[in-house]
């Protein structure tokens, strides 16, 4: 499969192992194509988790990363991308329809919008929420104090 | 299996359904505080008469940032913080994070503490699937199988109590191992549970699987095809339920699983009732898992050589477990210090929960109340 992968892509993907566990960084342009592949060709049928990692020292400051699975194949692989603060990804929400909620989380906690996405919108915490917290710039004791004051009517939530 | 390549169209949630009475549609609310919701779960159900054709979930009532902060802790001052997610299967949670971070180090657990570990874990899961099965049959109107279940619940508690001081959030395993070994008397009393026990499935049974309420309340209710399950990342009794014979022990097993007897309880029409019985069947068989686990428990150390400070190579590790409620899996990214660089935890309760909405279209206002007690959801592993 990755010798085939990598016919088709070339360089925009490169295919890792690290403890036992097979990955591949893909390039930002080959998203969603890849997953579509991946999903229709390869038989990953179920999509296990959308999660996003943030390096706020690099310059593409964030990894986006899907957890897929095969249920013909029992195999597991990690697809990553790396972009830059404010860029969008395309939602896999076409491919996998329980992408929905996993891709709003990332959106909540990290800021990243997913195109095409049908309700783009926060999922944990409360619409009005200014920050993401899972920013590494995030303190862990911050909190939007504006809109606990309006809201919960108290000076602050600590 | 399902057929692999079937399109996703039938799953098009945009396309409203024609009302079947001549009435407006109305919206109205549910929760986020009721008794049936488990939780602080809000419901926001689109009605035509009592006939539901949407619902939205709004969730987040519990978020404690459980993922932030993993990332402010060091590997081993977090492993309490992850009981709190599903507290009433803990030591499933526990198992999933300690076997994440061994991968990380490249370490393996002793026999003798992976035989403990299978013991408490599935003693965990009958305890999770007990609780399930008393507030859900209270949702629908029995009462007394709460009483039943809880009555013995309380046997696995006590067994907890003893071995590590706790009954709920009980932090039972630590990375690399066990820290206490059992205590004197431990086989005697998990054997005189499983007797104690094996009767009373039966009872449960009695109580609800030819009931005519109980099976006109569940037969036909929430019913979600294989596809369906597969397209939203469904795992767990629910996707079993719908005939897909698909197990994390089995498919990939980790700690000791591949050593054990068992088999995979599975049922057909995807609705409420083949759920009930899924769970029933995956109780009888943690039964024989413990067992066997208890009369071959080896002897022998109960701890890895794991170093005091924990400072993993750099690198990622994705490790799933199956969770009473389906696959419960984390994503770990050390960057080589002593605090995890990212904790990412991938909730069960979570996923299945964005199943409601599929399961509810087409049912009654009280076939809701039914729904939310069969997916098993705990709102602090779907909030963290």
């Amino acid at each position: 499969m990755v010798a085939k992968l990598r016919n088709s892509y070339g360089s925009g993907m490169e295919p890792l192992t690290y403890a036992g566990q097979n990955y591949m960084v893909v390039d930002r342009t080959l998203i969603p194509e890849i997953l579509q592949v991946l999903r229709n060709q390869e038989q990953f049928d179920y999509c296990v988790d959308i999660t996003a990692v943030h390096y706020p020292k690099r310059e593409k400051q964030f990894d986006v990363l899907w957890i897929l699975y095969s249920y013909a194949r029992n195999e597991r692989i990690r697809v990553t991308t790396q972009i830059r603060d404010g860029e969008s990804i395309p939602s896999s929400v076409p491919i996998w329809t329980g992408a929905n909620w996993l891709e709003r989380e990332v959106y909540d906690m990290f800021g990243i919008k997913f195109d095409g996405h049908p309700d783009m919108k926060r999922i944990l915490l409360p619409d009005g929420w200014k920050g993401h917290p899972l920013r590494k710039d995030y303190g862990i004791l911050q909190q939007d104090n504006e809109w606990v004051q309006i809201n919960l009517g108290i000076e602050s939530g600590q | 299996m399902a057929d692999q390549n079937s399109s996703l169209s039938h799953l098009d949630l945009e396309t409203p359904e024609k009302p079947f009475l001549d009435a407006n549609e109305l919206v109205i609310n549910m929760g986020p505080q009721h008794p049936a919701t488990h939780g602080v779960l809000r419901v926001i159900l689109r009605l035509d008469g009592e006939k539901v054709l949407g619902l939205e979930c709004v969730i987040g009532y519990l978020h404690r940032g459980v993922e932030k902060i993993g990332e402010h802790r060091t590997y081993t001052m977090f492993n309490p913080y992850v009981d709190r997610m599903d507290y009433v299967a803990a030591v499933s949670n526990g198992l999933g994070y300690c076997e994440t971070v061994e991968k990380l180090l490249n370490v393996e657990a002793p026999p003798r503490a992976q035989y403990v570990r299978v013991i408490l874990t599935e003693l965990n899961r009958i305890a999770s699937h007990q609780l399930w099965l008393g507030t859900h049959a209270l949702d629908i109107g029995a009462i007394t199988p709460l009483f039943y279940t809880f009555r013995d619940r309380e046997e696995i508690l006590k067994i907890y109590e003893k071995y590590c001081g706790a009954r709920l959030t009980t932090h039972a395993f630590r990375i690399g191992g066990l820290q206490y070994e059992t205590y004197a008397g431990f086989e005697k009393d998990v054997t005189n549970f499983l007797d104690f026990f094996r009767p009373k499935i039966d009872e449960y049974e009695e109580l609800l699987t030819t009931n005519r309420i109980w099976v006109e309340r569940t037969k036909n209710v929430g019913n979600i095809s294989a596809q369906d399950c597969i397209a939203l990342g469904v795992t767990g009794p629910v996707l079993r339920a719908s005939g897909v014979k698909w197990d994390l022990r089995k498919a990939q097993p980790y700690a000791n699983y591949k050593n054990f007897d068992f088999d995979i309880p599975i049922g057909q029409n995807g609705d409420t009732y083949d759920r009930y019985l899924v769970r029933m069947g995956e109780m009888r068989q943690s039964v024989r898992i413990v067992q066997q686990a208890i009369n071959g428990l080896p002897e022998g150390p109960i701890m890895a050589k794991v170093p005091k400070v924990m400072k993993p190579a750099v690198g990622e590790v994705y490790h799933s477990i199956e969770a009473p409620k389906g696959e419960l899996g984390y994503f770990i990214v050390s960057d080589g210090s002593t605090q995890p660089y990212r904790v990412r935890v991938r909730p069960p309760s979570f996923v299945n929960l964005q199943a409601l909405d599929v399961m509810c279209r087409g049912q009654l206002v009280a076939d809701v109340i039914a729904v939310i007690g069969t997916l098993d959801i705990v709102l602090g592993e779907v909030d963290r």
